[in-house]
């Protein structure tokens, strides 16, 4: 998969050069992703999780319609935008997949820990993240403004700011080694600076996203834990209040932000 | 039955530019799985399309063709108002039509 995606790009650049030689490696890597635009796959999964929002499963057999992230019940648009924050019913602050499996589990009467044990791109797991597509594109080309009005959205940032510059495993990486300053390129991935807003469609403002190295849907969750797979550090887990607060940190300050999700990564 | 196609058509003037975006895992049957053991070939082979019921496009396809295949090619003479209708058959014998009506 890899040497063949790095020729696909290679031979991008090197059909460009010719023609332009001033552009930049940042320039036709821009252009190449222009091109990969249309078509995303993404629409795929968006379609499927509109289907799952209205299709009546699970030992209840209830929709998910009646399912309140953060907007009021049903309330599916501009909801990505605002999330994570705090609900009541549950008494803590939430993202966006952990809350759809609330519903699920209270609205459908699915397991929430079986699906939260479940690993990505298997059975139940599939369908959060078909879920999760569907309801960031709702929120397509909105502003990002999570409330920080409830105490626990505040600590939830306060612990997402901890998180984020904490230093561990083998390597002694943090969220900050590759995210904490301007400019920063790894291969020839630039890097946003999470610790402010990085720009419209840039960081947490453009997933979830369908990445085509690996023909794979990924919601923040699955980012998230590929991002400590990197650090060769465990994953906290699915839903956990670690990876939660890590998103308040970043969605708070993507204040302002557009997001593009769903959007399409190499 | 498999996962729905989204099919885009838009006219502009004379011509009208169809977008297909499939939903299929395309695997080559090259791959091996953890175990070690070849993941058999599942993968689209034929491709036609028709517009108001006349057929406009026959394709072959093989196992060079990339997971998610979008499609794009351009009718001439269809006007905002006519039925574009997909198919695919794959080496299973499973096969999706879907249709979209040009905007």
């Amino acid at each position: 998969m890899r040497p063949i995606w790095t020729l696909v790009v290679g031979a991008a650049m090197l059909a460009g050069t010719p023609v332009l030689a001033q552009k930049s490696a940042a320039d036709g890597i821009a252009e190449y992703r222009k091109m990969l635009e249309d078509g995303n796959p993404a629409d795929l999964f968006e379609a499927k999780g509109e289907v799952l929002w209205k299709q009546k499963r699970g030992p209840k057999n209830a929709s998910l319609e009646a399912c309140d992230l953060g907007k009021g019940p049903g309330v599916v648009k501009g909801a990505f935008v605002e999330l994570p924050r705090y609900f009541a019913d549950t008494g803590r602050v939430q993202d966006l997949e952990s809350r759809l499996v609330t519903c699920m589990a209270t609205l459908q009467g699915l397991d929430a820990t079986e699906i939260a044990n479940t690993p990505f791109g298997r059975g139940e797991q599939n369908n959060v993240t078909a879920l999760a597509t569907y309801v960031a594109a709702a929120s397509r080309g909105m502003r990002f403004n999570l409330p920080q009005a409830h105490e626990q959205e505040r600590r939830s940032y306060e612990i997402g700011r901890r998180v984020f510059y904490f230093r561990g495993g083998p390597y002694d990486f943090s969220c900050a080694s590759c995210h904490g300053e301007d400019g920063k390129r790894i291969r020839l991935q630039d890097l946003p600076n999470l610790n402010k807003n990085p720009g419209d469609g840039i960081g947490f403002a453009a997933w979830p996203a369908y990445r085509v190295s690996a023909g794979q849907m990924w919601g923040m969750q699955l980012r998230l834990n590929d991002c400590y797979r990197q650090q060769r550090f465990p994953y906290p887990g699915f839903g956990s209040e670690a990876t939660i607060a890590v998103s308040t940190f970043m969605g708070v300050n993507a204040k302002g932000a557009e997001s593009i999700a769903p959007s399409i990564k190499r | 039955m498999a996962d729905p196609m989204r099919i885009r058509a838009q006219a502009a003037g004379d011509k009208t530019t169809v977008r297909v975006l499939m939903s299929h895992e395309m695997e080559t049957g090259q791959r091996k799985d953890s175990a070690g053991k070849i993941i058999p070939a599942w993968f689209i082979q034929e491709v036609s399309a028709s517009h108001n019921g006349k057929p406009v496009l026959a394709a072959q396809w093989g196992p060079a063709v990339s997971k998610n295949p979008f499609l794009q090619f351009t009718v001439k003479g269809a006007r905002a108002g006519d039925k574009i209708s997909v198919t695919w058959v794959d080496n299973r014998g499973d096969q999706r039509t879907d249709e979209a009506t040009v905007s």
